[in-house]
């Protein structure tokens, strides 16, 4: 089972690595909409560093949606889904490598828009990095399981690139919500206060990574 | 089923003529907020009839993904659309009593962003279906989203209370009281919220009819093109 993921996880990285389509679009989304963002709320220096939860966040996961659905374009494109549910993996097997995949394209990511939020946004993040990183990897393992669900069945739906956001964008809020108060918890140097953040976190990212493997059958099968 | 069809809007109408009575008649006005609390009757059954919706959604998109029943989907279809009806109803009764009250039509507060949340995500249900039409695959692409919503819900619930918040608690007491002082008061709420629950009870059932008859409709297209 797990080499099925892993051969999943690789044959989709290697996709990147060879056409980087994803994480240029991730890249340049990632500066623009922190950029945006910033420029709408203009915080004088002094509140800026207050804005950097909700401005990281709300740029994580507006670039995650839009980065997420290039994996199932492409194989969609060149009808690589055919090819897919032709193979003897089992649909689980699928939607983890997948969900592995999209994990390290959205990691990649938050690696490359938090320093720009603690460098435009004045944020200290260098001494609380551990707790930042477990904070950020727990609503990006959220987020992927969630959206490699929804990108699979909305890649064949009409209207695609509305559909995906706006069934996961409500869906996704225990992610926004709790990725922000234990980002804000651990900007202030502890999760003392944040139990109930990094709680929300954990229960969405269990519920849907279950709901995930026992679900991906019913939207990829013809 | 014939029966319970033909009886449900004869008792939908006769107890909401009843809750008609008990609101604008019967019941005290409340001391504090005066008149404008009446509408209390009206948006907590609303309330609840929603959440019964969308648990009925979740159920029978279940039993359509485990069994292939068409009558799963077409309950899951028109309880959704019902469901959202009464949330609408539930967003549009509530600024009403908020403005007076607090002084805004709107705030951020846990309830009301739980609301109008869910409103969200089933309003996104009904685009799904309307997309994509007919079609077996939109059936269970939308079965899947009815179960992951309802899975949602209680983490959006958890996680909505990291908010801050104003709202009142209605039968809890846990924050000092309920505010429903007058035993009438309770009984008031039942019989609304039985009210407003037989209403969707039978719209949809209404709405079930016809999404059986439309299905007939295709079924019979399709015969015809083939002769």
């Amino acid at each position: 089972m797990w080499r099925g993921v892993l051969t999943v996880l690789e044959k989709d990285l290697r996709i990147e690595w060879r056409t980087k389509e994803s994480l240029a679009s991730f890249v340049v989304l990632g500066v623009l909409l922190v950029v945006i963002f910033s420029v709408a709320i203009d915080p004088s220096p002094q509140d800026a560093p207050r804005l950097a939860p909700a401005v990281l966040w709300a740029a994580f996961v507006f670039t995650g949606l839009l980065g997420i659905q290039r994996g199932f374009v492409l194989e969609r494109e060149n009808d690589c889904l055919g090819g897919l549910l032709a193979s003897p993996l089992d649909p689980a097997v699928l939607y983890l490598g997948k969900l592995a995949a999209n994990v390290v394209l959205l990691a990649v990511m938050q690696a490359l828009v938090l320093p720009l939020v603690a460098v435009l946004l004045h944020a200290e993040m260098a001494r609380v990095l551990p707790a930042l990183i477990v904070v950020l990897l727990l609503g990006n393992l959220g987020f992927a399981a969630l959206a490699t669900l929804f990108a699979a069945m909305t890649v064949r739906a009409r209207a695609r690139e509305v559909m995906l956001p706006v069934l996961l964008l409500p869906l996704l809020v225990p992610v926004l919500i709790g990725g922000v108060k234990a980002t804000e918890a651990a900007l202030r140097g502890g999760f003392g206060a944040a139990v109930g953040a990094l709680g929300v976190l954990v229960a969405f990212d269990a519920i849907f990574v279950v709901a995930g493997v026992l679900l991906f059958e019913q939207v990829i099968r013809d | 089923m014939r029966v319970l069809d033909a009886l449900l809007p004869w008792a939908a109408l006769v107890v909401m003529l009843l809750a008609q009575w008990l609101i604008f008649v019967v019941v005290p006005t409340e001391a504090q907020m005066g008149i404008v609390q009446r509408i209390f009757y009206f948006h907590v059954p609303a309330a609840w009839a929603t959440f019964l919706c969308f648990f009925v959604v979740a159920g029978a998109s279940a039993v359509y993904l485990w069994k292939g029943s068409r009558a799963a989907d077409r309950l899951a279809l028109a309880s959704a659309e019902v469901g959202v009806l009464f949330c609408t109803l539930v967003l549009v009764t509530g600024p009403i009593w908020a403005r007076p009250i607090w002084g805004v039509w709107w705030t951020w507060d846990p309830r009301l962003t739980m609301t109008v949340i869910l409103w969200a995500i089933y309003a996104g249900y009904l685009m799904l279906r309307a997309f994509g039409g007919a079609d077996e695959a939109v059936a269970r692409y939308a079965a899947v989203l009815g179960i992951v919503g309802v899975l949602d819900i209680p983490v959006i619930r958890v996680s909505v209370r990291l908010l801050h918040g104003i709202h009142p608690a209605v039968l809890t007491t846990k924050e000092g009281g309920s505010g429903l002082t007058d035993p009438m008061m309770r009984t008031t709420l039942y019989v609304a919220s039985l009210a407003m629950l037989l209403l969707a009870a039978w719209l949809v059932a209404l709405r079930v009819r016809t999404a059986r008859l439309e299905a007939e409709v295709v079924g019979l297209r399709r015969e015809l093109d083939h002769v």
